[in-house]
């Protein structure tokens, strides 16, 4: 287990390089905790990040992205 | 604790993928499909039946189905998926399988394959990804364009009057008694998703226990071919898609059918039926010993159509079998029943054949110029080549080949009529090759000839070519 889930807390996270910077997360997100990267990644495309609080683990993101791999989703 | 991640169905990492991130699919920001397959994934995985799945793939941007899904995959011709899936279902009745499509593929080449699985009620899923565009081959009009929609081959938008309307195939299925389970779901907000994600599941459910067939469309978005971004697309989904094709349920008779009604399990299909019955077949041709087979038979024949091409192969075959080889018979033609060209392939060998076709024949029969230009380069060196010089002017390599020249269409005629020139060109091919007794091949045709009065000529015929070829031509 990671440290994030030893503290029991819901937590989402993007890997930076294979999001296609589509913005479905971040419109299903209820608690409004996802946004876009200023920063390209290796791909060109603007990622999405977790803002780093308030996430409840509802799954949501998970099933609006289109990525297999780019959205996991804890809750503790 | 529950962790919502990339599912073990997926494979770690896909190979197809160019560019940086080769755990990244090759679809487009905010396409449907990554979505669609994450759930099928995800479904596969928690009813644990990733092992025997079998996912047939189409041709669209889905093509690289099997890049993703670690399982049995399948790829099939544009529009051929529920046939393939049919074929793989009825062979392995124990599998799962998936016949994912988009609505280019499903909707218009596709239309007969896919309403003739779904009334036949085969035990297979159909996923249907419908984003009203070819999306693949560049945004072109589908049979699912909304009516207005602009697209590179309906740039001024759809318009019912010159296109058609756009086709709604779940209600078009939903009025055949045969399929269990259908169901229209989109890629919109994220109440439609996860009512999608319970529908695909749902549809797996019923093939795991074997309640038939299942129709799960799925509206989604193309971006790219809608030339709008990610967002713009789902709100377009949701607003004009819906509208057109609303969601719903349009058949669920899963509560009323037994678990394994519709399993289909085929006992014709087990190789050792279809070997006892060719057996038999074989047996009722006579049980002496096969006769000795110098070599095996590759052999085309090639002419015009009404030469009698595929006759001669199947007078061939025929001998073959009485004889007790393996055999088969192979045809190629145009749709003209007299002129065209047409050319059959033949094997007889001692051993099973496993395919029909010939590409490298030892024996090459032509009856016309064209086939003589096309097929000589294809004879193996040292094979035969038998040439109708009263019709073909060229004349093969006979360094290479065994080249018999004989003026088969000519002998026919004095024998009584043209049309037995095949028989000519027979009798030639057994006296060059050795394969067969000529006092056994005469049998045969005896046999196999219905017609009575014509019995003579063809002896006579077959008589000649063979004598043609012993006394040196």
């Amino acid at each position: 287990m990671t440290d994030n889930t030893v503290t029991a807390v819901p937590f989402m996270v993007v890997d930076g390089e294979l999001c296609k910077g589509c913005q479905l997360c971040i419109g299903v997100c209820p608690k409004h905790v996802i946004a876009i990267s200023e920063k390209l990644n290796a791909s060109s495309y603007h990622p999405a990040y977790y803002t780093g609080s308030d996430c409840t683990g509802c799954g949501l993101c998970f099933y609006a992205c289109p990525e297999p791999g780019a959205i996991r989703v804890v809750k503790p | 604790m529950k962790v919502f991640e990339k599912s073990p169905s997926f494979y770690q990492v896909f190979e197809r993928k160019s560019g940086p991130a080769k755990e990244a699919t090759h679809y487009c920001p905010g396409c449907g499909h990554g979505n669609i397959h994450k759930m099928i994934a995800e479904a596969l995985e928690d009813l644990e039946v990733t092992e025997r799945t079998v996912f047939v793939s189409p041709v669209g941007c889905s093509v690289f189905g099997y890049y993703y899904f670690d399982c049995g995959n399948f790829q099939a011709a544009h529009g051929r998926a529920p046939a393939v899936a049919t074929g793989v279902k009825r062979a392995n009745p124990g599998a799962i399988v998936i016949s994912y499509q988009g609505d280019g593929d499903l909707a218009a080449i596709g239309t007969a394959e896919t309403i003739h699985a779904a009334n036949r009620g085969e035990s297979i899923c159909v996923f249907f990804v419908n984003n009203a565009i070819y999306g693949m081959t560049g945004g072109q009009m589908a049979p699912t364009t909304l009516i207005g929609q602009r697209s590179t081959t309906s740039p001024l938008g759809r318009i019912a009057e010159t296109h058609g309307n756009p086709i709604r195939m779940a209600e078009l299925l939903a009025t055949l008694p045969a399929p269990t389970y259908i169901e229209r779901v989109a890629m919109g907000d994220s109440k439609q998703i996860m009512k999608a994600r319970k529908a695909i599941r749902k549809a797996l459910e019923i093939q795991k226990e074997g309640k038939g067939y299942c129709f799960v469309e799925i509206l989604s978005s193309c971006p790219t071919g809608w030339k709008m971004d990610p967002v713009t697309s789902r709100d377009w989904l949701m607003a004009e898609m819906t509208k057109v094709f609303p969601l719903g349920v349009f058949k669920d008779e899963s509560g009323n059918r037994d678990e394994g009604q519709w399993d289909r399990h085929f006992e014709g299909f087990a190789p050792d039926k279809v070997n006892a019955y060719l057996d038999r077949l074989k047996s009722a041709l006579g049980d002496s010993e096969a006769l000795s087979l110098p070599r095996d038979l590759h052999c085309k024949f090639a002419g015009f159509g009404g030469q009698g091409i595929l006759t001669l192969g199947l007078f061939l075959s025929q001998i073959g079998m009485r004889a007790g080889h393996q055999v088969s018979w192979f045809p190629a033609y145009g749709p003209e029943m007299r002129g065209g060209t047409a050319n059959c392939s033949v094997n007889i060998s001692a051993e099973r054949i496993g395919s029909p076709l010939v590409d490298h024949p030892n024996v090459l029969v032509v009856m016309n110029q064209p086939s003589l230009d096309a097929f000589e380069a294809s004879v193996l060196d040292g094979g035969t080549i038998i040439v109708d010089t009263t019709i073909v002017e060229g004349r093969p390599d006979a360094k290479r080949l065994n080249a018999v020249l004989i003026p088969a269409s000519a002998i026919a005629d004095e024998v009584g009529t043209p049309k037995v020139a095949n028989v000519v060109v027979l009798g030639a091919l057994v006296a060059a090759t050795g394969a067969f007794p000529p006092e056994f091949c005469e049998a045969t045709l005896r046999a196999v000839i219905k017609k009575q009065s014509l019995v003579d000529m063809n002896m006579a015929a077959f008589r000649r070519g063979y004598d043609h070829v012993k006394n040196g031509g």
